[in-house]
């Protein structure tokens, strides 16, 4: 029994399985593609070609966009703000997937595919046009 | 040559005159810019409002309807129940005479519909225009109940191909929303222009709060009814004509 080996025997073991874990781990870093962050799971493919930066930090919009739009909504709906930086059609027209002009209908699309891959329900598009329509906004960011 | 040039800058000196000039009552080519910036929220100071002149409306005209169901992105082709946020309707009198005019949302001051939601999705803008926050109905229809002019519709199906500019979906209620993207661009509500561009000019568009617009003077110059004025519900929508 293992209880009966004596603690040094039982300390070389962790060693060994450590370099084990080791030696496969750094390898599979290795081959991780450039550019893209290492991870052993697969990330969503988004087909996002706008050009320029977003209307605010790229990793700030990933935890916040859906604060910022329903706080825009609440303010374009009861008062009548349309300021477009933080609009959700501003959001369509630039991130619309440059084939289909649209952010959902696949996996590529620029909403559906994270919000899939994520699993969270997107349901902004059941009422709001999911097509980039650039004449329709006021006119440039407000 | 010099003759010439004289003569063009006359005829350009008159043009820009007559875009000044108002086309029809309350409508001009260029208006001088008034409109709040799109920061800017909705005031109390103003009320929007409409008043139709019933005679000029013509009972085989529905260009305001049409141009609606376009503004909107409705159905064009109708159900027994799809949204219809403005209507025509025949009014006959006892000797058996007969006018035609438009019936939408009234944009009431106390408006019954705000009063049974069970939600706060029907509510009225600081402006006065009456509308429904879809993100918060829950499509119980109370409002329809409620409304006395009956221009609420329930969405029954899926909706696709939205207008960017209105939103629209299955399970909610909504009515007309007086154009509010438009007004909010400083333009008027597609059936005013609609009307206007179909010749009749029968439908006037201004602030009722402020004494001095077209529609002001012209409810204070002729007489106007509201729809249904024995509920008190003091409607932005006037008529002239019944």
């Amino acid at each position: 029994m293992s209880r009966a080996r004596s603690p040094a025997g039982s300390v070389c073991r962790r060693w060994v399985v450590l370099v084990a874990l080791l030696a496969v781990a750094v390898p599979a870093q290795a081959d991780a593609p450039s550019g893209a962050r290492a991870s052993r799971v697969p990330q969503p493919t988004v087909a996002a070609t706008a050009a320029g930066s977003c209307v605010e930090d790229t990793a700030f919009m990933r935890r916040n966009h859906m604060e910022l739009i329903r706080h825009q909504r609440d303010l374009t709906v009861h008062e009548g703000i349309r300021t477009t930086r933080h609009s959700l059609a501003n959001c369509v027209n630039c991130h619309a997937d440059p084939k289909t002009g649209r952010v959902t209908g696949s996996k590529d699309a620029f909403c559906e595919g994270c919000h899939s891959y994520a699993a969270v329900k997107l349901d902004c598009f059941e009422c709001h046009a999911d097509r980039a329509q650039a004449a329709t906004a006021t006119g440039s960011a407000r | 040559m010099k003759g010439v040039d004289h003569a063009r800058r006359q005829i350009l000196a008159w043009g820009a005159a007559m875009a000044g000039v108002a086309i029809a009552p309350g409508i001009t080519l260029f208006d001088l810019a008034h409109g709040r910036p799109p920061s800017e929220p909705a005031s109390r100071t103003k009320r929007w409002g409409m008043l139709v002149d019933v005679n000029r409306c013509s009972a085989d005209c529905n260009a305001c309807v049409v141009a609606c169901d376009r503004e909107n992105g409705l159905p064009t082709a109708k159900t027994a129940t799809s949204a219809q946020w403005i209507r025509k309707v025949e009014l006959k009198d006892i000797r058996g005479a007969t006018k035609s005019l438009p019936m939408m949302c009234q944009h009431c001051a106390e408006p019954p519909c705000v009063d049974v939601c069970p939600t706060g999705a029907s509510f009225k803008r600081a402006d006065g225009i009456v509308l429904v926050d879809r993100h918060t109905c829950i499509g119980c229809r109370y409002c329809m109940m409620a409304c006395p002019y009956k221009a609420r519709s329930f969405v029954h199906e899926p909706v696709s191909d939205q207008k960017p500019d209105v939103p629209r979906g299955k399970g909610c209620v909504e009515s007309c929303t007086l154009c509010v993207h438009r007004i909010d661009r400083d333009q008027l509500p597609a059936c005013v222009e609609a009307c206007a561009a179909s010749g009749h000019h029968a439908i006037l568009f201004g602030d009722l709060n402020d004494p001095g617009s077209e529609i002001s003077k012209r409810i204070a110059a002729v007489a106007t009814r509201q729809v249904r004025a024995d509920l008190k519900l003091d409607t932005g929508v006037r008529y002239q004509g019944i």
